[in-house]
C-alpha cells in the first residue's frame, strides 16, 4: 500500500475520533454549566474544556471571553477551529475522498452523508440546533462509521491503519479528557472527595459514555481511584488506556506479521501496554495523576511519530 | 429553424428503429415518475461522489455535471462504420507521431509543413529519437465527434494525450441500469464495462523494455484538487492499480519507485493524467512539484513507460487537425472513413480573408484553446461580440481556425416543459497497445439550454448514457 494512502487512512479515523470527544466535552461542558458554581462561576467550567481540547489561545483571540454559545459555535461549526467537528468531518471526508479506492462503499457513503448533513446543518439557524441533538448527531454518525469499517473493510493493512488512527487518537483524548478534571476544575485541594467533586467525576463518566457500564464494573460507591481504574487500567472499559493501548500493540503486531518485519513502532507499543498492565492504581497516584497523564499523553504522540516514520512517510528505505 | 437538424429520434415524423422502444418508455412514464427518477440519479451521482470542479468559477466545489436519462442510442450498423473509422484515426494518429520523432517522412514529403510540426509548441525535443514500447504514443484516442445526418459524421477533434470523462460514460451506464433495468431486458445493449480490464490490458502490454516480469501500472494524479481527481481514483480502482502523486515516486538507480508502507517498489507503466510540461522539473518545468525528478531519463533508457508518450500533444494540436486525412492516406494508403470539419487557418492569408468576411456564420477556436474557453459561436453572437472577436483574430490570426457552424444533431431530452431535442456531440475512447479496442460507447454530451451548440460541461451542458444495440 502506498504510504500516502496509509496516512490518510490513519487520518479519517483520527479526525473522525477527535469529532466525538469534541462532542463528548460539549456534553460534559453542557452538563457542568448545570452545576452550583464552583466560586468563579460557570466560566472556570467552558474555561478547563477550551484547555482540554487545547483550542483555548484560538478561542480567545476570536470571541474572548468563554460564553456558553460561542463555545458551543466554536466546538462545533466554527471552520478557524481545526478540531470543530465540521473541520473535523470535513478532513476526514476529503481524506477519504483521496483514497476512495481504498474504502468499500458503504464507508465511503457513511462518511459522505455525514459530510453532506454537517453542511446542511451549518445552513440552519443555530437556534434551532440545540446542544444535545448536536453531540447525538455526531456520536451517531462516529457509531455509523465505525460500524461500516468494522463489518466492511478487508482485514488487511488498510484496516490496521484505520484502527491504529481510532487508538491513538483515543489514548490521547482520554488522557487529555482524565488531565482537565484533575489539572483545571479543581484548583483547590479541598474539594477532592466532596460531594461536589463526585458529582463532576460521574458527569466525567457520562462524558465517556461509561456511567451505567461503571457501576456494572464496580458497584458501590463513586470514587476518584474507581474512576482512574476504569478510565486508565481497566481492559473491560472500551476508552480506557490500556484498551487503547492494547488496541495499538494489536494493529501493530498485525502489520508487522503480514509485512514480515518488525520495528520500533512495536517495541514502543509493546513497552507502553507493559508498564499499563503492571501498574495500579496506587501508582498512578503516587506519581501524581496529572504527572502520569502528561508522561502518557507524551508516550502515546512518540508512538505516533514512530508510526509515521515507519509506514506513513515513506522515507524508510 | 428545428427542422434543419438531424433528430436522431424522429425523422419525418416517424420513429427510428433505434429508438422504437424509448418511444414506449418515455409515453408511459408519468411525469411525477420522471422528477422521481431524475432527484433519485442525482443522490446516486453526489453519493458516488462524482462531482466536477469548473476551472475559475468559485462556487460549489461539488458540483455534479447534469445528467440526462434519456439516452443516446446507435444501431449496431451504425457503430460499425465508426468503429473502423475511430480506430483508423487513431492508428494513423500514431504513426504520425512515431514518424515525427523519427525521420519525419511526412514532413519530408512535403504533406505537412515542417513549421506545424516541429515549431509546435507541443513538440518535444526532449524525446526525439526515442521510440517508446510497441511505437506507441496515445495509448487513449479520444475522438470528439458530431453528427449532421443519419451517416454523417464529422471529427470534430482528437484527444491524444489524456482525454477525460470516461467514468461518466461507465458511471452513466451503472446508474441507467440501477434505475431503468427493465429497459434493458427490452434493448440489447451492448455493454461498456469491459473498459478498465481493456485499459489495464493496453497498459501492460506497453512495459518498458527493461520490465522482466508481471508489469506494475500505477496511475499519476496532480492530485485531489484536480478537478478530474474522481475519475483518477474511479479508474484505479476498477484497474486494481496505485493512485499515485509526484510525491509518491522517485527515481533511483534505472528505475522509477512508489513509496509503500513496506518500502519501495518498482513502477513499471505510468498512466499519467498530468501535462507533459508537469512531468519531470529536470526535464522541463523547474517549477513543478507535481512531477518526478529524473523521470525522463529513466523513461528514454527505457526503464518506465509515460501512457500518453511525452511530446504526443502534437498529434492533436488544431493546426495539425486539418492534416489528419492526410496522414490516414500517407501512413494506411485508404480512404479516410470519418470526415473532418473544413477547417479556415486565420494564419493563411486568403483564409483570414474568408473567415473575417464570414465571421457571423462561422465558429471561431483558439488553436491551442480547450474546454469551449475562448471560442465565437458566430450565429449566436451578437454583432458587438462578432466585433470584439475580429480584433483578436487580427491581432494574432495564427492563433485561430474556423468552421462552418455545423448543423448538430438532436436527441430527445428531459427538460422542464416535457421533451425536447437538445443539440449533442459524441466522444468514444479508442484504446491502443497490442491491439487496437474500442468499447461500443462513449460520452454523449449535451447542450442542455435551447439551441445552444456548445456541450462543455464548463459551460453548462450535460452527458447521457450512449447506447449500441447489439445487431
Amino acid at each position: 500500500m502506498l504510504s500516502r494512502t496509509a496516512d490518510n487512512l490513519y487520518w479519517i479515523t483520527r479526525y473522525m475520533e477527535r469529532a466525538e470527544t469534541m462532542a463528548r466535552l460539549l456534553d460534559v461542558g453542557g452538563r457542568m454549566a448545570l452545576l452550583p458554581s464552583t466560586g468563579e462561576g460557570f466560566h472556570s467550567e467552558w474555561e478547563s474544556l477550551l484547555q482540554a481540547s487545547g483550542t483555548a489561545e484560538g478561542f480567545a483571540h476570536k470571541y474572548g471571553d468563554p460564553v456558553q454559545r460561542n463555545i458551543e459555535s466554536y466546538f462545533f461549526f466554527d471552520r478557524d477551529n481545526p478540531s470543530s467537528i465540521l473541520s473535523c468531518i470535513t478532513q476526514a471526508r476529503e481524506n477519504a475522498r483521496i483514497v476512495r479506492g481504498a474504502l468499500t462503499t458503504l464507508v465511503w457513503d457513511t462518511l459522505n452523508t455525514a459530510f453532506q448533513e454537517v453542511r446542511a446543518l451549518e445552513r440552519r439557524p443555530r437556534s434551532e440546533l440545540d446542544l444535545s441533538f448536536l453531540t447525538d448527531w455526531t456520536m451517531r454518525h462516529s457509531a455509523l462509521l465505525r460500524g461500516a469499517i468494522d463489518g466492511t473493510q478487508l482485514r488487511k493493512d488498510g484496516w490496521d491503519f484505520l484502527n491504529l488512527g481510532y487508538y491513538l487518537e483515543r489514548a490521547d483524548n482520554t488522557a487529555r479528557l482524565l488531565d482537565v478534571k484533575y489539572y483545571v476544575l479543581l484548583p483547590g485541594i479541598d474539594f477532592v472527595g466532596s460531594g461536589l467533586d463526585n458529582y463532576q467525576w460521574t458527569t466525567l463518566l457520562r462524558a465517556m459514555s461509561a456511567h451505567r457500564a461503571f457501576h456494572w464494573a464496580y458497584g458501590g460507591e463513586v470514587t476518584s481511584r474507581k474512576i482512574a481504574h476504569f478510565l486508565i487500567l481497566n481492559i473491560q472499559s472500551p476508552r480506557s488506556l490500556r484498551s487503547s493501548v492494547e488496541g495499538m500493540t494489536d494493529h501493530l503486531d498485525r502489520l508487522a506479521r503480514g509485512y514480515g518485519t518488525s520495528g520500533q513502532a512495536q517495541s514502543k507499543a509493546r513497552a507502553l501496554l507493559a508498564e499499563l498492565v503492571e501498574t495500579t492504581v496506587e501508582d498512578v497516584f503516587d506519581e501524581g495523576l496529572h504527572e502520569f497523564l502528561t508522561r502518557f499523553i507524551g508516550d502515546v504522540a512518540g508512538l505516533g511519530g514512530l508510526i509515521h516514520e515507519t509506514y506513513l512517510s515513506g522515507d524508510v528505505r | 429553424m428545428a427542422s434543419t437538424y438531424f433528430n436522431e429520434m424522429y425523422q419525418e415524423g416517424a420513429v427510428r428503429p433505434p429508438y422504437r422502444q424509448l418511444e414506449n418508455w418515455t409515453a408511459d412514464m408519468p411525469a411525477e415518475l420522471r422528477s422521481l427518477k431524475q432527484a433519485e440519479a442525482e443522490a446516486l451521482f453526489r453519493r458516488i461522489g462524482i462531482t466536477f470542479a469548473v476551472y475559475g468559477e468559485g462556487g460549489d466545489p461539488d458540483r455534479l455535471i447534469p445528467f440526462d436519462m434519456f439516452p443516446r442510442v446507435f444501431t449496431a450498423h451504425e457503430w460499425a462504420r465508426l468503429e473502423r473509422g475511430i480506430k483508423q484515426r487513431a492508428r494513423a494518429l500514431n504513426a504520425f507521431l512515431l514518424d515525427i520523432y523519427g525521420r519525419g517522412e511526412i514532413v519530408r514529403a512535403g504533406r505537412i509543413p515542417a513549421r506545424l510540426v516541429y515549431q509546435n509548441e507541443a513538440y518535444e525535443k526532449a524525446v526525439a529519437g526515442f521510440v517508446p514500447p510497441r511505437g506507441v504514443y496515445s495509448h487513449i484516442v479520444g475522438i470528439d465527434l458530431v453528427r449532421t445526418g443519419p451517416d454523417e459524421f464529422f471529427v470534430l477533434e482528437d484527444n491524444c494525450r489524456t482525454p477525460s470523462g470516461v467514468s461518466y460514460m461507465l458511471e452513466n451506464r451503472e446508474i441507467m441500469m440501477r434505475m431503468f433495468p427493465a429497459l434493458f431486458r427490452e434493448n440489447r445493449i451492448a455493454p461498456v464495462d469491459r473498459y478498465p480490464d481493456l485499459l489495464r490490458r493496453t497498459l501492460q502490454s506497453v512495459a518498458p523494455t527493461k520490465c522482466d516480469r508481471d508489469p506494475t501500472v500505477v496511475i499519476l494524479t496532480p492530485g485531489h484538487f484536480n478537478s478530474a481527481y474522481y475519475e483518477h481514483s474511479f479508474l484505479a480502482d476498477l484497474m486494481g492499480v496505485e493512485l499515485v502523486e509526484g510525491q509518491d515516486l522517485f527515481v533511483e538507480g534505472e528505475f522509477v519507485w512508489m513509496r509503500t508502507t513496506e518500502g519501495p517498489k518498482r513502477v513499471d507503466v505510468i498512466y499519467r493524467r498530468i501535462d507533459d510540461a508537469y512531468l519531470d522539473p529536470l526535464c522541463f518545468r523547474p517549477d513543478s512539484a507535481l512531477g518526478v525528478p529524473g523521470l525522463m531519463d529513466v523513461y528514454r533508457s527505457g526503464g518506465v513507460t509515460i501512457c500518453s508518450a511525452p511530446g504526443a500533444g502534437v498529434a492533436d494540436d488544431k493546426a495539425i487537425y486539418t492534416f489528419v486525412p492526410e496522414m490516414i492516406r500517407f501512413y494506411l494508403g485508404e480512404a479516410p472513413i470519418l470526415q473532418n470539419v473544413p477547417t479556415w487557418q486565420c494564419g493563411k492569408a486568403e483564409d483570414l480573408k474568408h473567415v473575417l468576411a464570414n465571421l457571423p456564420e462561422l465558429v471561431v477556436k483558439e488553436v491551442h484553446g480547450s474546454g469551449g474557453y475562448g471560442m465565437l459561436v458566430g450565429p449566436k453572437a451578437t454583432k458587438a461580440q462578432v466585433e470584439s472577436f475580429a480584433e483578436r483574430i487580427r491581432a494574432k490570426p495564427g492563433n485561430y481556425i474556423a468552421q462552418p457552424t455545423l448543423a448538430l444533431s438532436t436527441v430527445p431530452t428531459f427538460v422542464e416543459e416535457g421533451i425536447a431535442p437538445r443539440h449533442v456531440d459524441l466522444r468514444p475512447y479508442c484504446l491502443v497497445g497490442e491491439r487496437i479496442e474500442l468499447v461500443p460507447g462513449g460520452l454523449t454530451r449535451v447542450a442542455l439550454t435551447e439551441g445552444s451548440l456548445v456541450v462543455n460541461s464548463s459551460q453548462g451542458g450535460g452527458v447521457k448514457d450512449t447506447w449500441v444495440l447489439a445487431g
